[in-house]
């Protein structure tokens, strides 16, 4: 990588014990040739997360930091970022828990940049869209004599885990074959074929294996689990994959 | 649309074997070890291939490996070999589903469980099986 | 070929290796290292047909999952239509050399043609 140029703001004033130097990303792919890090001295508190820490520096420093966030609350999944080194969520994570004194946030690996902090969904929405995240079945259209399609609590324990991902991308920035493979489906879409294959009122297992049983598709997967170490919801991407791996070597039924 | 448009990692995010834990050490060791073991593989075939030289020409390309430094090298190929199969098998084992934990409600702080225990003995102990299989390899060469 | 039968025969190929690999490692070592590796002792291996077709399948178990491996690491590496063909065809194609190359030692050494 170029040399980084740094530049302080508010470096006049000496970090107390109960504040960190927050390093951010700064780089427009329509102006910057490189990437460059501006740093902030930013207070906090035991709960003081790295989101709000952002938006501390949007309101007093630099209102054009660029970072997707909303719900604060580790369910839209739109702050996903690199935070010291690590793919996470910033509202989910504490700077107390960090144990840094300086606090790294960079743009999500493997998602192309559009500024700062905040990176394109599109490829992880399509492949997600390409392993058809809904029921599959012939008799999905309402009727008179529609009956609810009953499961039972043990069925629904085989995906509901994998129900809780909410598309943040931290799973995939994480996998080290989606750091050099643009075409692999990644383990967001697998683990989410996964959840829908396993599930019982579900008929399309058949077409989704099909659809992952591709050169860059579920094979690609080489067990790594990256991807579940990152998952901020307990999905674990790497389980899902195996399992559903498990189906095509015959393993499972 | 290049790499830099892509911000993808690149190689060096793939081989970095230190934030993910043992699990991507052993995915970085499983690469290496498959190609080390390649190229020892086919450098094999061309080392025994000698054998049509006739014995002088046998012994000759023997001796170019009886040496300290071909000695070091085939107990590496040992390390590999032992690594790559006992992880190997702990992989394959993984891919089927086979010791990857059943899905359950997750709860914080969410713990993987695919993460669990026996794959991380699985991988020490192809380390550690690897390091006495290399250990016994120097013995043998270096004994006679 | 679809991509779960390649890797089928990708695990497939490990574990048969892993069996074979064993035995002719035992074997070498049975015989003690270094007097396995004297000429007479080769050649008296070689000529032995069941041992010298024990290497062959060897040879072509290691060569399929050796270059299949290096496939789906060059797969990984870059991506394109033209790159990924080369990848594939020139990892059969080493495959089929190294095996010829590997069966003509052993079928000459066998038959004393060489």
């Amino acid at each position: 990588m170029a040399q980084i140029p740094i530049i302080t703001e508010a470096a006049a004033t000496t970090p107390s014990p109960k504040a960190i130097t927050l390093r951010i990303a700064r780089y427009n792919p329509q102006h910057d040739s490189a990437k460059k890090f501006m740093e902030f001295i930013i207070p906090y508190e035991k709960w003081t997360t790295v989101l709000e820490a952002i938006l501390e520096v949007k309101k007093y420093f630099d209102h054009s930091v660029a970072v997707r966030y909303s719900c604060r609350q580790a369910t839209c999944g739109s702050c996903g970022m690199i935070i010291n080194g690590k793919p996470r969520l910033a509202c989910f994570t504490k700077i107390s828990e960090l144990n840094s004194n300086v606090v790294t946030v960079e743009p999500m690996n493997n998602f192309p940049v559009i500024r700062d902090l905040a990176v394109k969904f599109e490829r992880l929405f399509d492949t997600h869209h390409k392993v058809k995240p809904y029921l599959i079945r012939d008799d999905t259209e309402i009727t008179t004599d529609s009956k609810e399609f009953l499961q039972s609590p043990e069925e629904l324990e085989k995906y509901i885990q994998f129900s809780n991902c909410i598309k943040c991308g931290l799973c995939n920035s994480a996998c080290p074959t989606m750091a050099t493979d643009s075409s692999f489906v990644g383990p967001q879409a697998l683990a989410q074929a996964y959840r829908y294959v396993a599930d019982s009122r579900d008929k399309g297992k058949d077409t989704r294996l099909k659809i992952i049983d591709e050169s860059h598709g579920i094979w690609r997967c080489h067990f790594a689990g990256s991807c579940s170490q990152v998952c901020p919801k307990g999905v674990d991407p790497a389980m899902g994959i195996q399992l559903l791996r498990g189906y095509m070597l015959g393993f499972r039924s | 649309m290049t790499n830099q448009d892509e911000h993808k990692e690149g190689i060096g995010g793939m081989i970095n074997p230190r934030r993910y834990g043992i699990e991507r050490v052993a995915y970085l060791l499983m690469r290496l070890s498959g190609l080390g073991l390649l190229a020892y593989f086919i450098g094999h075939i061309y080392e025994t291939s000698t054998i049509l030289k006739g014995q002088i020409g046998w012994n000759e390309f023997l001796e170019l490996t009886q040496t300290t430094e071909g000695h070091i090298i085939l107990a590496i190929v040992i390390a590999m070999c032992v690594f790559h199969t006992v992880n190997g098998i702990r992989v394959m084992l993984g891919h089927g589903g086979v010791g990857v934990g059943k899905p359950t409600r997750p709860d914080y702080p969410y713990i993987p469980a695919s993460q669990n225990v026996r794959h991380k003995i699985g991988i020490y102990s192809a380390i550690i099986l690897a390091a006495i299989a290399m250990m016994y390899g120097l013995a043998v060469m270096f004994g006679e | 070929m679809r991509e779960s039968i390649i890797m089928k025969i990708h695990y497939g190929t490990a574990l048969a290796a892993i069996a074979l690999v064993a035995v002719h490692i035992l074997i070498r070592l049975t015989q003690g290292f270094s007097e396995s590796l004297q000429y007479e002792s080769v050649i008296a291996n070689y000529k032995f047909l069941p041992y010298a077709g024990m290497l062959e399948i060897i040879l072509i178990l290691l060569s399929i999952h050796g270059f299949n491996g290096l496939r789906v690491i060059l797969l990984e590496l870059k991506q394109g239509r033209a790159y990924e063909k080369a990848v594939s065809y020139g990892c059969v194609a080493a495959m089929i050399a190294l095996i010829t190359y590997g069966t003509r030692t052993i079928i000459m050494v066998n038959t004393g043609t060489g």
